[in-house]
């Protein structure tokens, strides 16, 4: 798949300490790209070093195949996590003055400005300072001043911070139609569950290493256990408890249903399929639930993180 | 329009349409023009009062022979009364005070037996006025008893002024030194004042991205260095604009004041000028000295290193500004670093008023308006006496290359600056931002 970005060997110290060690990160174009860690991690430092506010120590950063240069500035789209608008200026004016600033003329802007508003259905905020509005509105205009100069490449640091659900959801269609477009869009969160339903890869940087990349499917497969979670009905529970403890590894599990039923998540050998498992629980009882545990982002990323 | 027309757009902008900008543009000078007003009312009100002193003269010298002045007159009362009873007498009365010669043997005895009797202190002026016509009659009398002709003596006397003339034979007077402080004061003042306000100015607006963390988003499309410079001559032309916006409305709040009370200021100065001009031979004379000295003055250098040191001076200080808007996060937390860069101009404002008045050339004046620092300051308040060219050049040279270092300091720690939040950095950091 063609990349649009690629960081290779990017190192950064600030003094004694070092922010990133020899990361190497590809993003696909068209991808949406979750950029994941704890707090601290270099994740900033990372997005700040592609957007030319920090210098890289070592390394190169292309895109689209360019060693990275001022002028890419334009094809990019920066949503900080730290973001905020100039309090005393007039909505309008204030938009127009950052979308001139990322190479937009004049008219031209004002033409996408009025498409946005409309979209967002903010049109008549225009002549609003930023004081009146509330965190979730200014944030609203912080993103269409983000996406109005169609960027090949968006970076959103955080973004759904400070909505409400509905505009949270508002904002993730948007973000998802945008990649339809044909935009790439680097999503750095700590909120495992948009990761879980956009990012198509992800990379995990800890303590300035990156430890983990690839597709977020690719992910999930290595990190299955061949682990199922299953709800049988039986006449004799203690004893089929009993045969199953026997021949596989067994954890109770919880999970809601209107049954009275045996509840365990079944670890099969790697040798075995499922079809195994199943033929041995209809033999013992009426198999109520059955489903292959996968694990979720948020596991990962904690296992990982306690892993390194 | 690229960035830097942008941003120094944007700048200017929110800065002239800022409310308290424009009300303090208004303000200033019509409370400066206010105030100026009412000093002058007032001690005029002041000075209105003619105060009466009464005199018991027991010597019988000097009746008839003192003179009132505007502020103060004399009466001479009975010299049948007792001390004691006048004083009694004049505290019942309106009177300023009690004069008392008492009876003397001798002229000279005069000096230490007369006294002044008042309720409070008196004032400096009316204790001169009081002395001087004292002293006048006092001098007077011994000259006579001395067997000489006091008139004659005043019709001889000769004042002597001699001609100034440098070296160059250009010729100067005495004018010229009051003058050329008032010009080289001016400027060197007015510096200090521009420095202080705007760059005030520059840093909080540095301040104001960092708070309102707009900054990121500016800087992933401007460069740090641009934003800065952007800002820096965006506030300056808000400021040259406020500054030119004070002198006119100065002018017209003063006219109107002068045309609504009746104060002719015109003839305020000719009385003052009047004054002076006695004892500088005429009027004539002294008009003629003023126009000589201002033709004298080194009008085109001084406008042009006015200009220079202005700008050099003012940009030098606005970068150091904003390095600390940057270093901070908070207006309250930039008194540590603000006071290190007001100590340089305050020092150089002190030596302007007092070292470079006395002597214009001495080696302290010298150094200091070489030291890029004060220079600015300082140059400029010595220039208006005549500085060699080649050491305006080398202090002007000191200052610009002082400058883009300063600008190189400050765009380092602002560069590393405006992306820290939530502290306040140490000194100790800020040498370590300057590494990154």
């Amino acid at each position: 798949m063609e990349k649009l970005l690629v960081a290779q060997n990017v190192s950064k110290s600030f003094g004694s300490f070092k922010a990133l060690n020899d990361v190497s990160i590809e993003v696909p174009k068209g991808s949406i790209f979750g950029l994941l860690g704890p707090n601290g991690a270099g994740k900033t430092t990372f997005i700040r070093i592609i957007n030319q506010i920090t210098m890289p120590d070592t390394g190169s950063v292309t895109l689209d195949g360019e060693p990275l240069q001022p002028d890419h500035i334009t094809h990019i789209g920066y949503l900080p996590e730290e973001r905020g608008l100039y309090k005393s200026m007039k909505v309008g004016e204030q938009a127009l003055y950052l979308a001139q600033l990322k190479g937009l003329d004049k008219q031209e802007a004002k033409r996408k400005l009025r498409y946005w508003f409309e979209r967002l259905e903010i049109g008549d905020w225009w002549d609003k300072k930023i004081q009146e509005l509330s965190k979730g509105m200014a944030q609203k205009i912080q993103f269409v001043v983000t996406v109005l100069h169609e960027p090949k490449l968006l970076i959103f640091d955080e973004p759904f911070s400070g909505f409400d659900p509905i505009n949270a959801n508002l904002i993730k269609d948007e973000i998802l139609q945008l990649r339809d477009q044909g935009a790439t869009v680097i999503f750095s969160t700590h909120r495992m569950e948009s990761v879980e339903e956009m990012c198509d890869h992800i990379a995990l940087i800890h303590k300035s290493n990156k430890i983990l990349d690839g597709r977020l499917v690719d992910i999930k497969r290595a990190y299955k256990n061949n682990t199922y979670e299953v709800g049988l009905l039986t006449d004799d529970d203690v004893k089929v408890l009993a045969e199953m403890k026997d021949r596989f590894d067994v954890s109770p599990a919880h999970f809601k249903t209107i049954n009275d039923e045996l509840q365990y998540k079944i670890q099969i050998p790697e040798t075995a399929s499922p079809n195994d498992l199943i033929q041995f629980l209809t033999q013992r009882g009426q198999i109520t639930h059955f489903v292959e545990v996968v694990p979720s982002a948020n596991d990962i990323f904690i296992e990982t993180v306690k892993n390194n | 329009m690229n960035h830097l027309s942008l941003v120094i757009k944007r700048e200017y902008l929110t800065k002239i349409r800022n409310k308290s900008f424009v009300i303090m543009t208004f303000l200033s000078p019509l409370i400066m023009v206010g105030i100026f007003a009412l000093v002058a009312y007032l001690s005029q009100l002041n000075n209105e009062k003619i105060r009466v002193i009464d005199v018991l003269d027991e010597s019988g010298l000097f009746a008839g022979y003192l003179e009132g002045t505007e502020n103060m007159s004399f009466q001479m009362i009975s010299e049948q009364i007792s001390l004691e009873e006048a004083k009694r007498n004049i505290s019942e009365s309106e009177d300023y005070g009690l004069l008392y010669i008492p009876e003397t043997e001798t002229i000279s005895g005069l000096e230490k037996t007369i006294v002044f009797y008042s309720e409070d202190s008196p004032s400096l002026t009316l204790m001169r006025d009081l002395e001087n016509t004292l002293e006048s009659r006092a001098n007077t009398l011994k000259l006579e008893e001395a067997g000489l002709d006091a008139a004659r003596i005043k019709g001889l006397r000769l004042n002597i002024r001699p001609k100034l003339e440098t070296f160059e034979g250009e010729e100067t007077s005495r004018m010229g030194s009051g003058l050329k402080l008032i010009f080289g004061g001016a400027a060197g003042y007015l510096l200090f004042m521009f420095i202080i306000i705007y760059g005030n100015m520059i840093m909080r607006s540095v301040i104001e991205e960092k708070t309102s963390r707009i900054v990121e988003v500016i800087i992933s499309s401007v460069k740090p260095t641009k934003l800065l410079l952007g800002k820096i001559i965006g506030t300056s032309l808000a400021g040259v604009t406020q500054f030119v916006a004070w002198v006119v409305l100065i002018g017209i709040f003063g006219w109107m004041i002068t045309a609504v009370f009746g104060i002719d200021p015109a003839a305020l100065q000719q009385q003052q000028a009047a004054a002076q001009a006695e004892s500088l031979g005429g009027m004539e004379q002294m008009v003629q000295d003023v126009f000589l000295e201002i033709n004298q003055l080194p009008i085109l250098n001084l406008i042009v290193m006015f200009l220079l040191f202005f700008v050099g001076g003012y940009l030098l200080y606005a970068s150091l500004y904003a390095s600390v808007g940057a270093a901070v996060d908070s207006e309250t937390d930039t008194q540590q670093f603000i006071f290190p860069i007001l100590m340089p101009l305050i020092l150089a404002v002190y030596v302007g008023f007092f070292t470079v008045i006395d002597n214009p050339h001495g080696m302290v004046s010298q150094v200091f308006s070489y030291i890029p620092f004060t220079s600015p300051v300082v140059m400029l308040m010595r220039i208006p006496f005549g500085v060699p060219l080649w050491q305006q050049l080398i202090s002007v040279a000191l200052l610009f290359i002082t400058f883009f270092g300063t600008v190189w300091v400050a765009a380092k720690i602002y560069r590393v600056g405006i992306l820290m939040y939530g502290k306040k950095a140490s000194y100790k950091e800020l040498m370590r931002w300057l590494k990154y």
